[in-house]
């Protein structure tokens, strides 16, 4: 991409996408931790987990104050507008998973505390690895501008929903087989239900990304969505 | 992902039409097939073809010295007063050639324009807009008041100036002043209006009035404007041509331009980075 005449034009764009990758490193690490402090019933790493998710507020409210500013003083269009509107967009996205993430955490606490352990961690943790990994594509995505790696991400978010609905299942019948792993499980699940949300925020932002570089939305009929309540 | 580039002359003319959105056929006003523009041997037109739909505004823009300005020029063979400058191709509106027309006068009556510098006549505000029908139509003098209002009505100047009709357009602000210029200009009921860089030496408030002016007159009118001011082209256009070395690169209705242009040249130039 050439240069702007102004070139403090091209600085804030930088900052845009400078600072949303950031925030991409941010939320895959939080989420990466918390999945962490499950298996491990590590309270530190939970505690620092909660803690963390401030950063990511306060790299949001940065981000939506630099594009507002930038498209109230630079009336940015064509591909600038698209970047200016994916970084608010895709950063909004990211503050919620640091949410979720950050909530992830919260039930690790609680389930370290009351030592609750469950034979499905496993699942849950496996899960988590291909979340993370998602989320860290798709801002390697947009980092690079790699269009087919976003619509890779696009298009495996089903997996995810498929791995969320195999453990439904398999959380159901550790609790029918044994009620005393109720409680375990039920943190297991809305873990797991956390991290299939994670999922979509991350094919949201392969949206995005994609949007951004080309125009247009990503190719294709609507995504296949597995629905774990059918 | 990287738009293809156009650098090079031969580039350009490779590109041909491969950024350009036709409007429907039946809604084309005016239209160019090959159209070239030489000042003397220098050619500043290069076998230009644009089609421009009718009550719709159509905005060309490019950088400066890329013909834009030149080829407004010709739809109504503006070009005529100078010796040596000369077009070549065809210019079709509602498909009659212009470049072949004898009556200019009567050209000019349906091909209105309006310039960059408000240029009133040295005469009343009323004056200023009855001079131009008078050539081309007797009235009686009610009549003659009827197409005098409605025209400073059309052009929004109508509450500011209907106390004043009898006192000198020249002491008007330049905002009414270039108002003025479009009732002179709609007053004669011209089909098509040429705007070229009308507000770039307005204040914004004024500005913003002459834009709602043309966003009123387009139901009347085909407006072609040629301006600098990339935002008053995203504002007020319905399609925007985007012109480069003499060619038209790319056109296409204005949000797409704005939004996904599809040539490099047009996208590194509305997004401010060359030009």
């Amino acid at each position: 991409m050439s240069e702007h005449t102004v070139k403090a034009y091209d600085e804030e764009l930088a900052f845009l996408s400078a600072e949303t990758a950031r925030m991409g490193r941010l939320a895959v690490a939080q989420v990466r931790d918390a999945v962490k402090a499950v298996v491990s019933g590590d309270t530190a790493l939970g505690e620092r987990v909660i803690d963390g998710d401030a950063e990511l507020d306060l790299a949001e409210a940065g981000i939506e104050q630099a594009a507002v500013k930038l498209i109230a003083l630079r009336q940015p269009v064509s591909v600038d507008l698209r970047d200016v509107i994916s970084a608010m967009k895709i950063a909004g996205n990211l503050e919620r998973c640091g949410d979720l993430g950050k909530n992830i955490a919260k039930r690790a606490l609680v389930m370290s505390g009351a030592k609750l352990r469950s034979p499905a961690t496993g699942s849950v943790e496996r899960m988590g690895q291909l979340v993370v990994a998602r989320l860290g594509q798709v801002m390697e995505a947009s980092r690079d501008k790699n269009i087919e790696l976003a619509a890779q991400v696009w298009r495996r978010d089903e997996e995810i929903d498929q791995q969320y609905d195999a453990l439904f299942r398999e959380l159901l019948t550790f609790m029918m087989g044994d009620p005393v792993t109720i409680t375990a499980s039920t943190h297991l699940l809305f873990i797991a239900k956390n991290l299939e949300r994670i999922g979509d925020h991350a094919t949201n932002i392969a949206e995005l990304v994609h949007y951004q570089i080309t125009g247009d939305p990503i190719p294709g009929a609507t995504r296949p969505k597995w629905d774990a309540l059918q | 992902m990287t738009l293809p580039d156009i650098a090079s002359p031969e580039a350009l003319q490779a590109q041909a039409d491969a950024f350009i959105t036709e409007p429907p056929p039946e809604t084309v006003k005016l239209r160019t097939r090959a159209l070239s523009f030489f000042y003397g041997k220098n050619q500043t037109i290069f076998d230009l073809d644009v089609a421009i739909p009718r009550n719709s505004v159509t905005a060309l823009i490019g950088p400066s010295g890329c013909g834009k300005s030149t080829l407004l020029r010709t739809f109504n063979r503006m070009y005529d007063l100078h010796p040596g400058q000369k077009a070549t191709g065809e210019i079709l509106l509602d498909g009659k050639n212009i470049l072949a027309e004898k009556d200019i006068a009567g050209l000019r009556s349906k091909v209105g324009m309006v310039f960059q510098k408000p240029t009133p006549f040295p005469m009343s505000i009323y004056e200023n807009v009855a001079f131009g029908v008078r050539l081309y139509h007797a009235k009686s003098r009610a009549e003659m008041d009827q197409v005098v209002e409605t025209a400073l009505r059309r052009a929004a100047l109508w509450d500011e100036v209907k106390d004043k009709l009898q006192t000198s357009g020249l002491g008007l602000s330049g905002g009414q002043q270039q108002r003025l210029c479009v009732a002179r200009g709609i007053a004669v009921e011209p089909e098509v209006l040429l705007l070229d860089e009308p507000a770039s030496a307005l204040d914004p408030i004024s500005t913003a009035k002459l834009e709602e002016t043309i966003s009123e007159l387009k139901r009347d009118f085909t407006i072609v404007i040629v301006t600098h001011n990339m935002g008053q082209a995203a504002r007020i256009s319905d399609n925007t041509g985007f012109m480069y070395l003499g060619r038209l690169i790319e056109f296409c209705p204005t949000s797409e331009m704005f939004l996904k242009p599809r040539a490099k040249r047009t996208q590194d130039y509305i997004s401010g980075r060359f030009g």
